[in-house]
């Protein structure tokens, strides 16, 4: 590390405000070159948007941005990568249809009067991967590679230019270990080249490694950097707990009735292989990273998955790979996580939204189903005079109490709500949390999936943490506070997939 | 005993499918179409595998050909171009018009007449692939819908230009030339065919805008944060499609020796047709000219093969459709093998 250069990337009080949400608040983030700099923090903590300003992809709202000593003012990918800076995202912006070569010169491609010089085209494409020291062939279509061979044709690309600053969202998400000690080797090189690398990632057990620094984040505030050397998984864990805990909360009472589902050993897409009881009277959490299986796990359940392995009995009666309106007809109600693309008919009202819930309860018209939709606007605390608006001119809050609605339509024994309170103002969430606790202290079971770990904690009287698409832990009553869950959170060992 | 041999069944039999699955990724559905059409018709007509009638199949497929090549243009991006029988309809009503004006102010120079004549319609021809290109491009509007828009205004404009009726009366050079004649035996027709499709051919695989038109249809995004000008690739994609169009336009207006409204109805889907079964995906990205050039010759064939067994031409729009149908379901198996799996 050049300890005494000026660094080539500094932000000076970065904020990035979203419509009811402090993305980024007051940011002050340095990245030295031959640097490796972990970003960490949990979903929604502000790493992406940190990582999306410094590529180019967003604008802060205030702050400032100097790269390799000039102050940022145009942000745009193109700008970005002139000042070299450039990023690798989980989603690979290659042309799959097109071989390595081509993409490895898409856009700069070397012509004289518009027509091609492959040969000219094909040295250079050799001298981007005989800089990293590793190499694909350069004739193979890009669809045709695994993970590991497009995150290296990705970075190759980032060389094109004068690389400086290289940015890598969880690079290893995907890959094999082998792919994995290739990245690694690959980092090492660019380290010694002088480029400054930003490396988001969950897996603990990864930053001994390869990191120098690591920089914490959590609700879009920094809450520390620490130098990597000797610093145990424990203290890294340590300085992300002690948040306070907020009043709008409810103390909800445990009832705690008779099982209503049992899964044994199921396995779908993003499971491998989890167990779990539900009982009615309680709250039962499902917390963990986007993708670690907490929500993939109730997809399955309710049919929108492939269910591949496993057993799933709900009230008694075997339900495995049911159909979704099986389910639905067996008394599971499910709230999804995307209310625009999965919840609402956006183009209809919130009323009508509401009625779509008492599908195959046979009264959908006539007087009845109007004092009906008006009586579950007041159960969720839906102004009446907001019924009649379509569900896209409703807030985030409003349509949110709408899909709780729809879970009224008919009587449920089990609600699940993915994300209950995503994009939310807090008087709704305070409001849609005192709906969950009336339900469970009438009896009945709630699943409260959720990536705030907070909310998660909170309400939960269980909490199932899952990594890697497997229950990590199992907590109940006292045991459940951040000590315990965090450590759960985060890949600690070496993923197996 | 008897497993081993089960066993070498098997493998023979996994090995041609394999074969199969194989011919299937590199060329689509074109080999098994192909073959099987020349094994149908073959049997039910003696007149069809005869020398004479596969190069009369040739030479009739060169107006489908053009076409497919400017359709594939535009298929590569990922659109669509509805409106290339409107090319060539307007094409061959401007043409005639011209050329028919042109000989009443200076009646003596009949080269003059024509190169207006051409010059002029593929003018025409040009605006309406930049009509196309404007709104697919810039505006967003789906392409699909865009060009049904400007086919729909291109046929009213024709028709209008001409109340319906075929306009004649330009020099017999005109079709004795384009429609008829011969270059060291060649037809000119064929000549000009060919001319064109190494003109594509050069250009798709040889040039920097090739190389943006595929990276374009092939994922958009990538295409422009890798810093091409995509709006300009699309505008030049239904600007070449609109010419080669206007070139068939000229060609069959030569054919035919007077200027029609009517002409090109079905070629849209005709040649869409021959470019999905000659391997282009609809996805884009993918697709070659030798797919689309054979592909074309395939419709044709089938077209003439099915002249030869006397079935009318009601029946033919049936098959076509259905034969278009069933290209598009393998290709998106094909582009799942392509894209989705290693």
């Amino acid at each position: 590390m050049a300890d005494l250069q000026k660094p080539i990337v500094e932000t000076h009080g970065l904020t990035k405000l979203y419509p009811g949400v402090v993305a980024l608040d007051h940011v002050d983030f340095a990245l030295e070159a031959g640097e490796v700099h972990v970003l960490f923090g949990e979903n929604g903590a502000g790493k992406s948007t940190l990582i999306s300003i410094l590529a180019g992809a967003t604008t802060p709202t205030s702050g400032s941005v100097e790269i390799a000593g000039e102050t940022v003012t145009v942000f745009t990918v193109r700008n970005a990568r002139k000042l070299g800076v450039s990023a690798v995202f989980q989603e690979f912006s290659l042309v799959p249809t097109q071989t390595v070569l081509e993409n490895l010169v898409l856009g700069e491609e070397l012509a004289s009067a518009g027509f091609l010089r492959r040969s000219e085209e094909r040295r250079r494409a050799e001298a981007l991967f005989a800089a990293l020291d590793r190499g694909v062939d350069l004739d193979r279509r890009v669809s045709q590679l695994s993970r590991g061979e497009q995150q290296l044709v990705e970075i190759a690309k980032a060389m094109r230019s004068d690389l400086r600053v290289l940015i890598l969202d969880e690079p290893t998400a995907s890959l094999t270990d082998r792919e994995t000690e290739t990245l690694f080797g690959l980092i090492a090189r660019l380290k010694a080249r002088g480029v400054g690398v930003i490396y988001i990632s969950h897996r603990i057990h990864e930053f001994q490694r390869i990191a120098d620094r690591i920089t914490v984040l959590r609700d879009g505030r920094r809450l520390g950097t620490v130098l990597a050397a000797g610093l145990s998984e424990e203290e890294l864990l340590a300085m992300m707990t002690g948040r306070v805990m907020g009043a709008i909360y409810p103390q909800i009472g445990r009832p705690s009735g008779p099982e209503v589902l049992r899964v044994e050993g199921l396995r779908a897409a993003g499971v491998a292989g989890a167990s779990f009881a539900i009982r009615a009277g309680e709250v039962t959490g499902f917390a963990g990273l986007v993708g670690s299986g907490k929500s993939e796990v109730w997809r399955a359940l309710m049919g929108l998955n492939r269910t591949l392995a496993g057993k799933i009995v709900l009230n008694g009666k075997d339900m495995t790979g049911a159909r979704t309106g099986a389910v639905i007809a067996a008394g599971v109600h499910y709230l999804p996580p995307d209310r625009k693309d999965e919840g609402l008919v956006l183009a209809a009202s919130a009323s009508d939204n509401i009625a779509l819930g008492m599908f195959g309860t046979g009264r959908l018209r006539g007087r009845r189903v109007g004092e009906a939709i008006a009586r579950i606007a007041k159960t969720v605390g839906l102004d009446p005079h907001m019924l009649r608006r379509l569900a896209s001119q409703l807030s985030g809050g409003n349509q949110q109490k709408v899909m709780f609605g729809k879970g009224f339509g008919r009587d449920y024994a089990l609600y699940v709500f993915d994300e209950p309170t995503v994009g939310v103002d807090m008087g709704t969430r305070a409001q849609l949390y005192r709906v969950v606790k009336s339900l469970v202290e009438g009896g009945k079971a709630v699943v409260v999936i959720s990536s705030d770990l907070q909310e998660a904690m909170s309400l939960s009287h269980r909490l199932l943490v899952f990594s890697a698409g497997q229950i990590s832990a199992e907590l109940e009553g006292e045991e459940i506070n951040e000590a315990a869950v965090l450590p759960r959170f985060f890949e600690r060992k070496k993923a197996t997939a | 005993m008897s497993v081993e041999t089960t066993t070498s069944v098997r493998t023979s039999f996994g090995g041609v499918a394999a074969a199969a699955k194989l011919m299937l990724i590199r060329m689509g559905v074109l080999p098994f179409f192909l073959v099987a059409a020349f094994v149908v018709f073959t049997l039910a007509s003696a007149q069809f595998l005869t020398a004479q009638n596969i190069v009369n199949v040739a030479r009739q497929s060169v107006y489908l050909v053009l076409v497919s090549l400017g359709q594939m243009i535009v298929l590569l991006t990922g659109g669509f171009d509805l409106a290339v029988g409107t090319t060539i309809a307007l094409t061959s009503v401007v043409s005639a018009m011209i050329m028919i004006s042109v000989m009443g102010a200076v009646p003596g120079s009949v080269g003059l007449i024509i190169a207006a004549g051409c010059l002029g319609a593929m003018a025409v021809a040009l605006l309406i692939g930049l009509i196309n290109g404007v709104g697919v491009a810039v505006f967003g509007v789906s392409p699909f819908i865009m060009t049904l828009g400007v086919q729909s205004v291109g046929a009213g404009v024709a028709l209008f230009l001409t109340g319906g009726v075929p306009v004649t009366g330009f020099p017999h050079a005109f079709g004795d030339t384009f429609g008829f004649g011969r270059v060291f035996g060649v037809p000119v027709t064929v000549a000009i065919a060919i001319v064109a499709i190494a003109v594509v051919a050069i250009f798709l695989y040889g040039s920097r805008f090739g190389r943006h038109l595929y990276a374009v249809g092939g994922n958009v995004k990538a295409a422009k944060l890798s810093g091409i000008n995509t709006t300009a690739t699309l505008l030049i994609a239904y600007a070449a499609s609109a010419l080669l169009a206007s070139i068939d336009g000229l060609l069959l207006t030569a054919r035919v020796e007077s200027g029609e409204a009517n002409l090109g109805g079905t070629i849209a889907l005709q040649s869409i047709a021959a470019c999905v079964i000659g391997g282009v995906s609809l996805r884009g990205g993918i697709g070659r000219v030798e797919g689309v050039v054979l592909g074309a010759f395939f419709i044709v064939l089938i077209q003439n093969g099915m002249d030869l067994m006397q079935i009318g031409s009601y029946m033919q729009m049936v098959l076509l459709g259905v034969l278009l149908i069933l290209a598009v379901i393998v290709d998106q198996f094909r582009y799942r093998l392509l894209i989705g799996a290693n």
